[in-house]
């Protein structure tokens, strides 16, 4: 479904991601792991048109990604979230969760009702997410006064206000204890249940290896892996990119 | 009596101007252009009516639209910068509007005298008003419903997702964009918008005042049109108006008295207020005029969860 071909892109000398090729299927909640710098985030900036490929291109059934330009990829269904929470702090709750129905469907509401019709934070599909993100309660407030949890919760929310077929998170679990890091595997299953495809970006390794279908690891801007989280686990390049190539050693030496 | 209608006068066109900055600021983006906006519409509608005879409502009408037109072709360029690159370089259209009407002579022949703009000499005997025997409170009341009307416009606007856009790509430019909202159209939007509305404020502002040249639309004009919504605080219309009165009026017109010292008094207390109230006289976090009224705003909400408890 969201497929990568040859993904690269350099800054300068700096190969923040090189000839990387994915695929991801339909329903998926697919993994994407790394150390710090490996080219993960820049990935998601890739597919979502923040950034302009170096070589290769995105696909999404098909559509060509990256020949578009970024406000027009969410109406063939990407939507993200990011790594330090952008809201729109000046607006309520609710407001967040109008101002992003800008989905293929919603799009194609008249022009005048689209925009010019007062109340719409109170629209069925804005109040479904509310109680999706168990948000209710907050809608009248200002996203800016919400606490750090609610924050997060609101912003995948406000990504899936456009009925996407893929969502991009980028390390919902930062800044989340173990506990936070439980609730939110459940409401990503929730969200792949709703029929998306997810593609998690993350760091806290029991979330990721307990509820990704498959993973793929990042080392270097390079794929160095991808496989089911058991495979991945097993796999020897991946224990080396994470614990240091002295591990690697360690084994040469006992063997 | 007529110096006070004078002044609402000034209040009623100053407003519209500061309500052409507000739409723009709203996004985010700092207009230094809005006097140049002010004074196309002003030379528009004067030669509406002084030179070809019309009415002044579709003559104001046709100003706010062509000033609009122009206003939606500068933002095209104009709003791919950002901030300071921004300010200079609407600062740099709004020279070049006041150099052209500077150098623009075209005059028609009309009851036996040449009416039209003449270069430095300005745009004389835009007399709709006297000519047609208006009376200054007439005329007064017909600026202030045009006022009223463009207020009670924006403030419906603010009310529908149009609005809540403008404030959402004002806030966060990328995550406006991620959420599928085309920065451009939104920009150009306000731009447009906002050139609607100085250039219906320009066009009322000739005809009050009969003979306009263009130093009047310099760097100080459009610094105040700016000054106004920053003043006021983005959370409401109502924010520029007050500025505009607390300004026009109070310290252009009331400090009057001190003389040239005035100026320095002027420059100091917009230190002291906008240190006062950073977010401007009535900022977002500003209450709203629902809850002054006492009505709750979360009444909706609680009647969903009693239905959820039931």
């Amino acid at each position: 479904m969201l497929t990568l071909e040859n993904l690269s892109k350099h800054f300068g000398g700096v190969r923040a991601v090189d000839d990387v090729s994915l695929t991801i299927s339909e329903g998926e909640i697919f993994g994407l792991i790394g150390p710090n710098g490996s080219g993960k985030s820049t990935i998601i900036n890739l597919i979502t048109g923040l950034y302009v490929p170096t070589a290769g291109k995105v696909t999404l059934d098909g559509w060509d990604l990256t020949a578009m330009a970024q406000h027009e990829r969410t109406s063939v269904g990407v939507a993200r979230t990011f790594q330090n929470i952008r809201l729109f702090g000046n607006l309520s709750v609710a407001q967040n969760l109008w101002v992003a129905q800008n989905g293929h469907e919603q799009r194609r509401a008249h022009f005048l009702s689209r925009w010019f019709k007062a109340g719409g934070e109170h629209a069925p599909d804005v109040e479904e997410l509310l109680r999706f993100s168990q948000l209710h309660s907050k809608r009248d407030v200002q996203a800016s006064a919400l606490s750090f949890g609610e924050m997060r919760r609101l912003e995948m929310a406000r990504a899936l206000a456009s009925n996407p077929r893929v969502l991009l998170l980028d390390e919902p679990a930062a800044g989340a204890s173990l506990e936070d890091g439980q609730l939110l595997a459940e409401r990503i299953r929730a969200v792949r249940d709703r029929g998306v495809t997810v593609l998690l970006i993350e760091h806290m390794m029991e979330l990721v290896m307990g509820i990704t279908d498959r993973i793929a690891v990042l080392n270097f801007g390079r794929k160095i892996a991808e496989g089911s989280p058991t495979e991945v686990q097993a796999n020897e390049d991946v224990r080396a990119a994470y614990l240091g190539s002295s591990h690697k050693k360690e084994k040469l030496i006992h063997a | 009596m007529d110096f006070y209608f004078g002044l609402l006068q000034i209040f009623g066109v100053h407003t519209l101007l500061g309500l052409s900055a507000y739409v723009v600021l709203l996004t985010g983006q700092v207009s230094m252009a809005q006097a140049g906006f002010y004074a196309i519409g002003a030379y528009a509608a004067g030669a509406c009516t002084a030179m070809f005879g019309m009415h002044i409502l579709p003559a104001v009408l046709i100003a706010g639209l062509l000033t609009a037109v122009v206003a939606c072709v500068v933002g095209f360029p104009a709003l791919r910068v950002k901030g300071l690159m921004l300010v200079v370089a609407t600062l740099a259209f709004g020279e070049m509007v006041r150099l052209f009407f500077f150098n623009l002579t075209w005059q028609v022949e009309r009851g036996g005298e040449m009416v039209g703009p003449n270069g430095a000499e300005g745009f004389r005997s835009i007399r709709y008003f006297p000519e047609n025997g208006w009376e200054i409170w007439q005329v007064t009341g017909f600026i202030w419903i045009i006022v009223a009307v463009i207020m009670v416009a924006l403030w419906w606007v603010d009310r529908t997702r149009a609005g809540a856009v403008l404030r959402a790509v004002g806030h966060d430019e990328t995550a406006a964009q991620s959420i599928g909202l085309n920065l451009t159209a939104v920009k150009v939007g306000a731009m447009t918008a906002g050139g609607f509305i100085a250039g219906i404020g320009g066009g009322i502002y000739a005809h009050t005042v009969t003979h306009i040249e263009h130093g009047v639309f310099g760097v100080l004009l459009a610094t105040f049109a700016i000054a106004y919504p920053i003043l006021g605080g983005l959370g409401s219309i109502f924010g520029t108006l007050i500025a505009v009165l607390f300004i026009q009026g109070f310290l252009i017109e009331g400090l009057r008295f001190m003389g040239d010292w005035r100026s320095l008094l002027f420059g100091a207390l917009i230190v002291l207020a906008m240190n006062l109230r950073p977010t401007g006289l009535l900022g977002e976090h500003a209450p709203r005029l629902s809850q002054l009224f006492g009505r709750k705003t979360n009444d909706h909400d609680k009647s969903l969860e009693l239905k959820e408890a039931e």
